[in-house]
């Protein structure tokens, strides 16, 4: 019974405290994912049933149109958002990881460590991330978990020069040295003292990120790759329809509308996060 | 220190220069065959391998390449028989030069931005800014350029929507048909560097130093200026060096949709051609200038914190 | 008062001979404005004189498919912009193909064929010079062509120039061919755009310079971004060409190429999205047109490949598809429905016989049942390189063929490399024919037992026989029954799904004159725009 009564009183709590646009950020995202998991009942028609003629205008059957196939638009972007905000959070949640690991420890060990990491992190950055995605996967094939794995990979080299850049600042300060001398493990300076002193940079960075690789898709998908079909995912949707907009059909809009509603409600709530963690108080 | 960097620089150059020839070995298919393409037959193919003496193993052929690259030859051309030095010469000029116009209107523009908000942070300025900074940054390039043709080009005519040029054309001509993607770009790294502008100095305002200034009853904008800034100088030098490295190297997309001859056309070109001799030169450009713009920002970083040039 | 009436009168003339107007229109609106028939029929004549060539201008031509690999090297050629450069602009043929597809008179002035159809006698024209001055002798047309020949030839027109045993000079003006084997459409092989003719010698780098006998001399060549050209004042045909300048414009993003147009950057392009082309032909300095060639989209099966070496599991999933749902969808009905077989609708020996198969789930369920089995699982590999909307049209399929118990799976593969990887190489896969001038070269290159690009591995005793005796027979009517029994057996047997012959739909400024007749052999009118067209 407790363990179901604290974090919902935890929450509620936390969304009392929370200012108006943490709260509309909180219900986009919440929004969505709730969208996303159940596709398959909200969803009006299947995820590649055709219903209608080429780029139809809204009306009663289809409510936002149809896209380059005749499918459900609507349908296409409720299941749109399964897809989309799986990949991009597992690709983000794995890139942040790796990064913000090995950048931690390049700061606080230094010497030939920081040297290696860097230097490799240095030759993957050095090597244009679209083409050096668009040669991997077109060597691995573009099955969903290596298109997660190779954006992570490639995207984490990003978050380490932050999170590598940030914390050299704090390994400098004082209380790291203190640490240092009581004799504490690397793991734990890393935990206890870096991380909450670099966390603001880097949870902006996480909300910006985590669009990123929305885009990325969407422009492997304009370079010719992208994920297997009838999968809809919202990066390839805007490409898909792109050719509408010079004509003043808005169609590829909706999915684009839709990324960004839901970059805007991540980062409302970064924004909020970050507020909270950097102890500002409100009046400034 | 700057002769350790130039040193590691050189050995980075090394290390992606061995990548890039072997993924593009890994890469199916090769020159003959993307030549030939749909007409290709096992005959024809076979011939032309001989010919571009594509029958060598890998590491002879790597070999090769790299001792005329250190002799100053970046070789010819696999599928047009031109050298390739002046090739991706002039292209890398062209990238350069919309580069330079982009970062010129996007940088300052996003520095004064960024502390705007920080300074009216929770505001209706910061939230205006910070949601149009947002809808920006989530939509795709081609998407941005499309609207952007689409408005100031088919809609109002003011500007050519092809950024297409002959050699000999005016400069000032030039800065015209490229006004469009070099705003197009701007808009897309802005939002970036913006952001994180803001989150450094707000990140700052913590600080207990600031604390005690603002005790003290220093003004705001006193306070964010001098005392704020210069401590945020290092992460947003970072962020402003990644984007100046990405729009350079990360335009090909921009460069598809306006039609421009810059150097990461030639490399998608190049890539899907299996044309190995131009990939690599253009590959170690995009790689050199990255390691340039890397040193520059951390010697800056440097200057701006005195503990860091005084390392342990 | 007269005066305005007469202005807009001439203009609404100008239309008619554009064919924008009705005559009878025309003569209801003038007799309103008050001018007598006669005087009206007489204006209709000056409007008419309007269309004899007006010469001068520049023309820019937003071409598809440039690649800063590109090169002006004849064995290379491989899509819109260098194709159109070198065989549209900068260089010629012996033998040209005119708007109608015949073979025409080109650098050769005439020819004759022994009684095999196996020896080939051409005249050569005199007086013809190169760009650079050089008179074009023989010589130059033999090394021409022999260097697509021979062991070490890298040519994309190896295979066409295989049947050729012999070529010799006999004499300072005429060339003999002798063939491996009787071709009654011999004259038509050397029409094709990688047989041009150059300066002897030429080779390598120097093919970038464009030296050739065409109507334009190269001003300018950049790989994969514009090629410009300058009229051949001492062209070999009269009064041609019509422009003074032209200039190729590479564009490939066809977004992009249509916002080119709209604004006035291009005159003429190609490709357009046929999902927006509704939308372009509102725009009254645009006029849109469409031609109905050879280029067609098929699905090829390995047919010595389970489950595909079962006429029957092919026959269900022929069935299984709706090709007008995809001809309506994809090609937004730019195109006629394919019906198994690669003989255009607008080719001499087409057969109108062979009844439409047409979307049928039971029927392919009933043929399911013939191979024994009671649903199919099969893997269909799709790419966008095979044709743009390679994968809607796969992912469509899917859609179709699962109400006949066949699951497709599309396997969405790299566009990189797909002619090398997964084009004959995969048991099934998407793919795209630009078709062949004649009925013999599409069956001899893509449906003859153990041809190169025999995509669907199909062997057929009786159709190959055909396709020899074909070749050889100079009597029309036989010739046509063989050519209608040969498409019959591929639509019944073979291996290919052909889902449709798309239509070009291309698009240029309304003040440009579009020829009555636009050749369906390529786009841009045949490639020959530069040639052909003028501005009105």
């Amino acid at each position: 019974m407790n363990a179901l009564v604290a974090p919902v009183s935890a929450f509620g709590s936390l969304w009392r405290s929370a200012p108006v646009s943490a709260k509309v950020g909180i219900v986009i995202v919440f929004l969505w994912i709730f969208i996303g998991l159940f596709a398959g009942v909200i969803a009006p028609y299947g995820e590649t049933e055709v219903v209608g003629s080429v780029w139809q205008e809204w009306s009663a059957e289809t409510m936002l149109g149809t896209d380059q196939l005749g499918r459900d638009l609507l349908t296409r972007i409720i299941y749109g958002a399964r897809n989309t905000i799986f990949i991009a959070l597992l690709t983000t949640v794995l890139s942040f990881f790796i990064g913000i690991t090995s950048g931690f420890m390049a700061a606080a060990l230094g010497g030939w460590t920081d040297q290696l990491l860097s230097r490799i992190v240095d030759i993957l950055l050095s090597i244009p991330i679209l083409i050096f995605s668009l040669m991997l996967l077109s060597v691995l094939g573009t099955s969903v978990p290596v298109l997660i794995i190779v954006l992570a990979m490639l995207d984490s080299t990003r978050v380490f020069r932050l999170a590598r850049s940030v914390s050299m600042d704090i390994v400098v300060m004082d209380y790291v040295e203190v640490a240092r001398l009581r004799g504490e493990k690397l793991w734990w300076i890393m935990r206890r003292e870096i991380l909450p002193n670099a966390v603001a940079p880097l949870i902006a960075e996480f909300g910006l990120r985590f669009c990123f690789v929305f885009l990325l898709i969407s422009a492997l998908s304009f370079l010719g790759l992208g994920l297997q079909p009838p999968t809809a995912d919202w990066g390839s949707m805007v490409r898909e329809n792109a050719g509408a907009i010079s004509f003043g059909i808005l169609t590829p809009l909706i999915p684009a509308l839709a990324i960004a509603s839901l970059t805007i409600g991540v980062n409302l709530v970064v924004d909020w996060m970050l507020h909270k963690t950097s102890g500002l108080r409100d009046e400034v | 220190m700057v002769g350790q960097r130039l040193l590691f620089g050189a050995i980075t150059l090394l290390a992606v220069s061995i990548i890039i020839a072997s993924s593009v070995e890994l890469l199916p298919g090769d020159v003959a065959t993307a030549i030939l393409g749909q007409a290709a037959t096992p005959e024809t193919v076979a011939a032309l391998r001989k010919q571009l003496g594509l029958d060598l193993p890998f590491y002879q052929r790597y070999g090769e390449w790299l001792w005329n690259f250190l002799q100053g030859d970046m070789g010819i051309s696999l599928t047009n028989e031109r050298p390739v030095a002046p090739q991706v010469g002039e292209r890398f000029a062209n990238t350069l030069l919309l580069a330079a116009l982009a970062a010129a209107v996007a940088v300052p523009l996003s520095l004064a931005l960024g502390i705007l908000a920080a300074i009216y942070r929770g505001g209706w300025f910061d939230k205006l800014i910070s949601s149009s900074t947002l809808i920006a940054i989530s939509t795709p390039e081609f998407l941005v350029g499309y609207i952007v043709i689409a408005i100031f080009a088919v809609e109002l005519g003011w500007f050519p929507p092809l950024a297409t040029l002959r050699h000999d054309i005016s400069f000032l001509e030039r800065i015209y048909v490229m006004l469009l993607p070099c705003i197009t770009l701007a808009l897309v790294v802005m939002a970036h560097m913006m952001r994180l502008t803001r989150a450094a100095i707000i990140n700052l305002l913590a600080s207990p130093y600031i604390e005690m200034a603002r005790l003290k009853g220093v003004g705001t904008a006193r306070l964010i200026v001098y005392h704020a800034l210069p401590n945020a100088l290092s992460p947003i030098i970072t962020v402003i060096v990644l984007n100046l490295a990405y729009l350079i190297v990360g335009v090909v997309v921009v460069e598809v949709v306006f039609v421009y001859p810059g150097l990461g056309q030639l490399l998608v070109d190049s890539v899907s051609a299996r044309n190995l001799p131009v990939v690599q030169a253009s590959c170690l450009i995009f790689a050199g200038t990255y390691v340039s713009l890397n040193l520059l920002a951390d010697i800056f970083s440097a200057l701006a914190n005195p503990r860091l040039r005084h390392p342990r | 008062m007269f005066n305005t009436s007469k202005q807009s009168l001439q203009q609404l003339s100008d239309l008619v001979v554009r064919g924008k107007l009705s005559r009878r229109d025309f003569m209801t609106r003038a007799v309103a404005l008050g001018v007598s028939t006669l005087a009206a029929e007489h204006m209709l004549t000056t409007s008419a004189l309007a269309q004899t060539p007006k010469v001068g201008g520049l023309l820019r031509v937003g071409a598809p498919s440039a690649s800063t690999d590109d090169t002006l090297d004849p064995a290379t050629l491989d899509d819109s912009f260098d194709i159109l450069s070198c065989y549209g602009m900068l260089r010629n043929n012996l033998v040209d193909i005119d708007e109608r597809s015949t073979p025409v008179p080109g650098l050769a002035e005439s020819w004759e064929a022994s009684s095999d159809v196996a020896t080939w006698t051409f005249k050569l024209r005199r007086g013809v010079e190169f760009h650079n001055g050089k008179t074009l002798t023989v010589d130059d047309v033999i090394d021409s062509l022999n260097y697509h020949r021979g062991e070490e030839s890298a040519s994309s027109a190896k295979n066409l120039v295989d049947q050729i045993e012999e070529i010799r000079a006999d004499g300072k003006d005429t060339i003999v061919f002798k063939l491996k084997d009787g071709n009654a459409d011999f004259p038509v092989v050397l029409s094709s755009y990688q047989l041009l003719i150059f300066p002897e010698g030429t080779r390598g780098a120097e093919f970038d310079k464009g030296i050739g006998t065409g109507p334009y001399s190269l001003q300018y060549w950049e790989p994969g971004v514009r090629m410009e050209g300058k009229r051949n004042p001492n062209y070999y045909r009269e009064g041609k060409p019509h422009f003074d300048e032209v200039h190729v414009i590479g564009i490939n993003d066809v977004v992009s190429r249509t916002a080119a147009l709209q604004t006035g950057q291009v005159d003429i392009m190609s490709r357009c999205d046929v999902k927006t082309v509704h939308l372009l032909e509102r725009n009254p300095n645009v006029q849109v047109f469409q031609v109905t060639g050879t280029k067609h989209y098929t699905a090829p099966m390995h047919v010595d490949t389970a489950p595909f070496d079962d006429v029957h599991v092919r026959k269900a999933i022929k069935y299984g598809v709706d090709r007008q749902a995809i001809l309506d969808t994809i090609l937004l009905g730019y195109g006629v429905l394919g019906n198994d077989q690669p003989i255009a609708p607008t080719m001499r020996f087409h057969n109108p016989d062979i009844p439409q198969t047409q979307y049928d789930p039971d029927r392919a369920r009933h043929h399911l049942k013939q191979a024994g089995l009671s649903s199919l699982d099969v893997n269909l590999a799709a790419a966008d390189a095979a044709f743009a909307g390679a994968v809607d049209t796969a992912v469509l399929f899917q859609e179709h063929a699962s109400k006949a118990g066949i699951n497709i799976t599309v396997d969405r593969v790299s566009e990189d490399g797909y002619w090398n990887d997964i084009w004959l190489v995969r048991p099934w896969c998407m793919c795209f024919w630009a078709g062949r001038p004649t009925e013999d070269l599409m069956f001899s290159s893509a449906y003859e037992a153990g041809a190169d690009w025999n995509d669907t591995r199909w062997a057929n005793p009786r159709f190959n026989d055909l396709l020899v005796a074909a070749r050889k027979e100079l009597d029309e009517n036989k010739r046509r029954e063989m050519y209608y029994e040969m498409q019959q057996l591929c639509h019944d047997d073979g291996g290919a799904v052909i889902f449709t012959f798309a239509a070009d739909v291309q698009a240029a400024s309304a003040d440009l004159h579009k020829p009555d007749q636009v050749a369906s052999n390529w786009e841009f009118d045949g490639h020959k725009v530069a040639e052909r067209w003028w501005w009105s």
